[in-house]
């Protein structure tokens, strides 16, 4: 390759991953789902004829990472090439195929340039609704879930499948604002691929081969050199987490080799019959991010950077096989990365943070006026965060979501979508673990149906009976709490409910500290007690 | 205008000049003296000296001072304001704190947050709620008030900050707060529902603490330069510059000193629409670029861009989240970490990567010989031939081409394999396709297409960057206006006096209550016009907007109302209006969903005189080079031999054809082989690319 040639590839690197978030934003700006619009639980990328990765949106959060490509693949497979034409976009939300629940819908659309295939744009969004039972765990099979979508086409030759409208709007409760999302899914690919064509035309390329092929040799010859400079063998850690009613074991073996790092997850617990099952799709996503973030977390994300992870797994909770249900697959998907850092803490000793709350908390609020009573009915939809683990040299992050990255709504915002009261929403003082660097922070939120109103919530809450480990003689961070003001104890997981007059009182767990507590420095435990962070009460 | 106001001095507190500007009955006269942070007015009135002498006039015969500063910005980024006290809903004494409980960097596991404006142990909870309707559901505990303004008293508290839930919806607990503290306490107070009275807690909470924080500071620095400007013999009004880019008296300035943050780069943005309206050009993107960033900012129908919020003192890489959040009414630009003292380097995959480290003036990129030894774009561009070594900032500063060449075969060409050229011109292209991706990226979420724009082009390093970036944006038209280099004091006194008032009310479309619209409207238009009657005398035009959208989406449009009173038959205009906007940012409207208003602005500002107008000069006689070199062009990836020309050896109509550099004492412009330049009548520089009509 000549020297101009080498920076002209550059330059189209760094426009191709330009063009990507051009994609994602037009999806952020006109989507419907809070998760997506407030949240950004979205993802958007950029693929080769072949259905290889080349780059992707940094605006989307992990659980979409690596779903997302190999979900490419799957749409390759089952379309066949001769049925594919420009003005094309197709649609699943199959969870084993697609992102593991059927909440998110994926889209990808072929992009053509002379006749020729060059490549695919996809992208993946939360829904509001499916049908169903809900967003919940109470689903006995995936069947009960909602309305499953194969792969098909949404859009052939760019004329929209209105049977598939049509079935969708009688399926779930959210029309308007489901096929809204549908359809900004499908614009945003399409301005994807607009920028692709301009891009090319631009700089007098056919295609994307010699550009893919550049970008897949750095980025293995990068991800090689990494690899390289870890220690090599095999590490296991296994991690309990509350489960739906009875605790479930995560077991992983992390091992290194010369150039590949594997995952298995043989050991942890089996199928659950609720719906907090992870098709091995989201594990996969997950246990890659952790890998990634202590590797290579310089090195866009791409199909060559992926494929030095493997993942395997007997069937089990992190390899649910259909129908099992998967609707809340994010709270057990979420521990993933505590479980994979911890056996990488056992080769990087002094390197790893501890644990921290995981799993979103996320709440789903059905409110609704007193029996008899005039107001409002809604569907409110909250992201809250626990404390993270302290890292070895820093404190944990208090409320922050990890390693979801989504954010929260603002509680203004949240109040005028349905009749609730949000009464709290502050940090959680003494539920950081001690140790040398504290856990994060967890919070205490507040929420009580407006006067005349009450409400039905489905919890999605974990790390309650099992809190988060510290790391290095760190002690653990506080466990959650889920109860109503009168001191009533609610469950975990599953709907329940909040009557006319009563708050629903949440604790959001903390995260585990690191390092010894006794080798804390004065000032920072001073400074603990200053801002109310360590009260010295006792919980 | 005024009369008695036809010498008029534009002063520009940046962070390493202060510029000063006197035109002095449409003659141009400057000054860059060095910020001095110790006593910022200082350095006003060296300047003011300087112009005045050339000037030949004296200080009393100035007839306005118009003064913009980055003082507050600075304030804010070092935190160096007043011990402020916040005053909070309770159970939310952690909003500043918890942020969006997330994280800007998601691979980055020793990711550090920015700390709050205002730590934990100065954050005051008391009782009361107001509902997202405007409702009461608890009274303001006013016993526990008074026993608070106690407990601030005892401490050395310089300032006070009441933010409550809602509060932009019903304000009267803020308001109520306010007279009880005042009463037991010597403190300026800031409350939220006054300085940024939007939905959204954190936003809101943090920009009243922000305003709170800086308030001291900024009203002593304040009234020393009134008192040193009349000293000095002036005798004339002083206004300010806010970041909307419009002009406030000192007095609002004092009590909303937040509205001055970004208040420089809005001048600049101003100076850039006023070349827009001299030459007609409708949809301008201006594009400023200086030592350490570029600021790129839409301009159309001659109006700068507006936003209602923005981010400052982002703390990671310029990273979008890292920063804090003010919601005032601002120009809005974005920012990227390029300028030409930003660094290049190599990242592991092999990729050139530009800043967002810069070596700054001290120690300067390599070829500045003071210690820099990393590679920097100015490096890069002197290696291509762009700037000349001995003709640098005047002269001022001697180059050294050597020095440049090794560094970035140090740090670039021996990791890559390429030669001091190529690396060179790696490094270029990388950062011009980083501006040109920031642009694009703008434009489209601004329902814009950036080819389809002009671009207007100043600060030092704008110029050497500004052809190659208009040819990879498509854009076949770039103006290079004089006096680029203290644009931003120019523009000041070009504002208009000029205020923007903006207000939350979330109101269904199908619920239309023109009676509520015509209310909240009318108390917006009172406040923005009080402003502007304040400082202005000329008639006064108003601006409505409502940002709308979709119920169930996030995202907010712009649309324009008609400025009037509203009746219930309105409805089905504002919807239609609605749905072309949505259809302009997004290609078609959706079928379905409920419309419905989230904010309101009003922007009130007095009728300015229309400058002259220019047409373009787009054929010219072409001139003959004197000189030549070689400079690298990108569009053959090859050096080329290139005419030098003097600007201002240059007259009007002159035409010269690409590839080649038009010098002048703090710049050069580089004209590509695909563009030719002619020569302004004003001495602006056009680029137009061959074979388009101007």
């Amino acid at each position: 390759m000549s020297q101009i040639d080498e920076i002209r590839m550059q330059v189209m690197w760094n426009r191709l991953i330009s063009v990507v978030e051009e994609q994602a934003l037009t999806l952020i700006r006109t989507a419907f789902s809070t998760s997506v619009r407030e949240a950004g639980d979205l993802s958007a990328g950029v693929f080769d004829a072949r259905g290889r990765m080349l780059a992707q949106a940094v605006t989307g959060t992990p659980g979409h990472v690596n779903t997302m490509a190999e979900a490419v693949l799957n749409f390759i497979a089952e379309i066949p090439r001769d049925q594919m034409y420009p003005g094309d976009t197709y649609v699943t939300n199959d969870p084993w195929l697609g992102t593991g629940h059927l909440h998110d819908i994926t889209m990808v659309s072929p992009s053509f340039r002379d006749g020729a295939l060059i490549g695919f744009f996809a992208c993946t969004a939360h829904v509001v609704d499916v049908g169903g039972r809900g967003f919940g765990a109470d689903g006995k099979s995936v069947y009960e879930e909602g309305i499953q979508i194969p792969i098909m086409k949404f859009a052939e030759r760019g004329e929209v499948n209105t049977d598939l409208l049509r079935i969708l709007r009688s399926n779930v409760r959210e029309p308007n604002q489901v096929i809204g999302d549908f359809y900004s899914l499908a614009a945003c690919n399409d301005v994807g691929h607009q920028r692709l064509v301009q891009m090319l035309d631009e700089v007098g390329l056919a295609d994307l081969k010699t550009l893919g092929e550049f970008i897949f040799s750095r980025t293995h010859t990068a991800m090689m050199e990494r690899i390289a400079a870890l220690p090599k063998g095999s590490w296991v850690n296994e991690m309990l987490t509350d489960g739906y009613d009875d605790p479930i074991n995560l077991a992983v073996e992390v091992t290194i080799g010369d150039d590949n790092v594997h995952v298995d997850f043989s050991g942890s617990s089996g199928i659950s019959r609720w719906g907090i099952n992870v098709p091995l799709i989201y594990t996969k996503a997950y246990a890659c991010y952790a890998i990634k973030c202590v590797v290579a977390p310089d090195i866009p994300n791409n199909s060559a950077s992926l494929a030095a992870f493997s993942i395997s797994s007997p069937v089990n909770i992190l390899n649910a096989q259909r129908p099992a249900p998967v609707s809340l697959r994010h709270v057990i998907g979420h521990m993933v990365p505590d479980v994979v850092l911890g056996a990488l803490a056992k080769a990087l000793p002094g390197k790893i943070q501890a644990e921290g709350a995981g799993a979103l908390w996320n709440i789903h609020i059905s409110a609704r006026p007193e029996a008899g009573a005039e107001g409002r009915r809604a569907e409110v939809l909250l992201f809250n965060s626990g404390g993270m683990g302290a890292r070895p040299t820093l404190d944990g992050l208090s409320a922050t979501a990890f390693p979801s990255g989504v954010m929260t709504m603002p509680i203004e915002a949240t109040e005028h979508t349905g009749p609730i009261v949000i009464w709290r929403k502050e940090l959680r003082p003494d539920s950081g673990g001690a140790g040398q660097y504290r856990g994060g922070l967890g919070q205490v939120i507040e929420i009580a149906p407006e006067e005349g109103h009450e409400f039905d919530f489905s919890a999605m809450f974990d790390r309650i009976s099992a809190p988060p480990r510290g790391r290095d003689g760190g002690e653990p961070g506080a466990p959650g709490g889920v109860a109503l003001d009168d001191g009533t104890r609610l469950r975990p997981k599953g709907w329940q409910h909040v009557p006319a007059g009563r708050r629903l009182m949440l604790e959001l767990p903390g995260g585990g500290g690191f390092g010894d507590p006794g080798r804390r420095s004065p000032e920072a435990m001073a400074e603990d007690v200053r801002k109310g962070y360590v009260t010295g009460k006792q919980p | 205008m005024r009369s008695g106001q036809d010498i008029r001095l534009g002063a520009d507190i940046g962070g390493t000049f202060t510029d000063i500007v006197l035109d002095l009955r449409g003659t141009i006269f400057s000054a860059k003296v060095l910020t001095n942070y110790a006593a910022p007015e200082q350095a006003i009135l060296d300047g003011i000296g300087i112009v005045t002498q050339d000037a030949g006039i004296s200080a009393s015969e100035i007839g306005l001072v118009i003064h913009g500063t980055t003082l507050a910005t600075n304030a804010l980024i070092q935190r160096q304001g007043a011990r402020t006290a916040l005053i909070t809903t309770e159970g939310f004494r952690d909003v500043i704190e918890m942020r969006t409980e997330n994280r800007f960097e998601q691979y980055d596991l020793n990711l550090v947050l920015p700390k709050p404006l205002i730590p934990r142990e100065d954050r005051f909870p008391v009782k009361g709620r107001i509902n997202a309707q405007g409702k009461e559901l608890q009274p303001l505990d006013e016993a526990a008030l008074e026993e608070l303004a106690e407990r601030i008293a005892e401490q050395d508290f310089g300032a006070i900050a009441i933010g409550f839930i809602h509060s932009y919806a019903n304000a009267a607990h803020e308001q109520r707060a306010r007279e009880i503290l005042q009463r037991k306490l010597d403190l300026p107070i800031s409350i939220s529902s006054e300085v940024s009275p939007q939905m959204r807690e954190f936003e809101r909470f943090n920009t009243v603490c922000a305003n709170a924080y800086v308030r001291p500071q900024m009203a002593s620095y304040l009234s020393r330069l009134q008192d040193r400007l009349k000293e000095m013999g002036t005798t004339c009004p002083v206004f300010m510059i806010h970041s909307g880019g419009g002009l406030i008296s000192v007095e609002t300035a004092v009590e909303f000193p937040v509205r001055l943050v970004e208040s420089g780069p809005a001048g600049g943005a101003i100076f850039a629409a006023d070349i827009a309206r001299r030459f007609s050009l409708d949809r301008v993107v201006s594009y400023d670029m200086g030592g350490t960033t570029a600021k790129i900012c839409l301009i159309q129908d001659y109006q700068p861009q507006t936003a209602r919020t923005f981010e400052v003192a982002r703390t990671y890489r310029f990273c979008k989240g890292s920063g804090m959040p003010i919601s005032i009414p601002v120009i809005e630009m974005i920012e990227i970490g390029a300028g030409g003292g930003s660094i290049a380097w190599v990242d592991d995959m092999g990729r050139i990567q530009t800043g967002p480290e810069s070596a700054g003036s001290e120690p300067g990129p390599a070829c500045y010989q003071r210690g820099g030894t990393k590679p920097a774009i100015t490096d890069a561009d002197l290696v291509l031939g762009k700037i000349d070594a001995d003709n640098f900032a005047g002269g001022k500063i001697r180059l050294s081409g050597d020095s440049a060449s090794a560094s970035i075969s140090r740090d670039i060409g021996d990791r890559l394999g390429l030669d001091p050229m190529a690396a060179a011109f790696g490094i270029c292209e990388v950062v011009d396709e980083n501006m040109a991706n920031a642009a694009r990226v703008h434009a489209v979420e601004n329902g814009r297409n950036i080819s389809d724009n002009a671009m207007i082009a100043f600060g030092g390093a704008a110029p050497l960057h500004a052809a190659r970036l208009c040819e990879k944006l498509g854009i076949d038209r770039c103006l290079i206006p004089q006096g680029a280099g203290v644009g931003s004091a120019i523009g000041f006194l070009k504002a208009p006096f000029g205020y923007e008032a903006v207000g939350s009310q979330v109101m269904a479309l199908s619920r239309f209550d023109a009676e509520a619209l015509n209310a909240m409207l009318g108390g917006l238009k009172e406040s923005a016009e009080s402003f502007v009657r304040s400082g202005g005398t000329g008639q006064i035009t108003r601006e409505i907007v409502a940002f709308m959208r979709y119920a169930g989406q996030g995202w907010e449009i712009p649309v324009s109302l008609p400025d009037r009173e509203f009746n219930a038959s309105d409805r089905e205009m504002i919807e239609t209006a609605f749905r072309e906007r949505y259809a302009q940012f997004f290609g078609r409207p959706v079928d379905g969903p409920e419309i419905e208003f989230v904010t309101f602005s009003v922007k009130a500002q007095d009728s300015r005189p229309e400058g002259r107008r220019e047409a373009l000069i787009a054929d010219g006689r072409p001139v003959p080079a004197s000189a030549s070199r070689d400079i690298f062009d990108p569009a053959n990836g090859a050096s080329r031999d290139s005419g030098i020309f003097e600007r201002d050896g240059l007259s009007a109509g002159d035409r010269i054809s690409g590839p080649a550099v038009i010098v002048e004492r703090e710049t050069s412009t580089i004209v590509t082989s695909p563009f030719d330049a002619v020569i302004q009548a004003d001495g602006t520089i056009l680029l137009v690319r061959k074979g388009v009509a101007a």
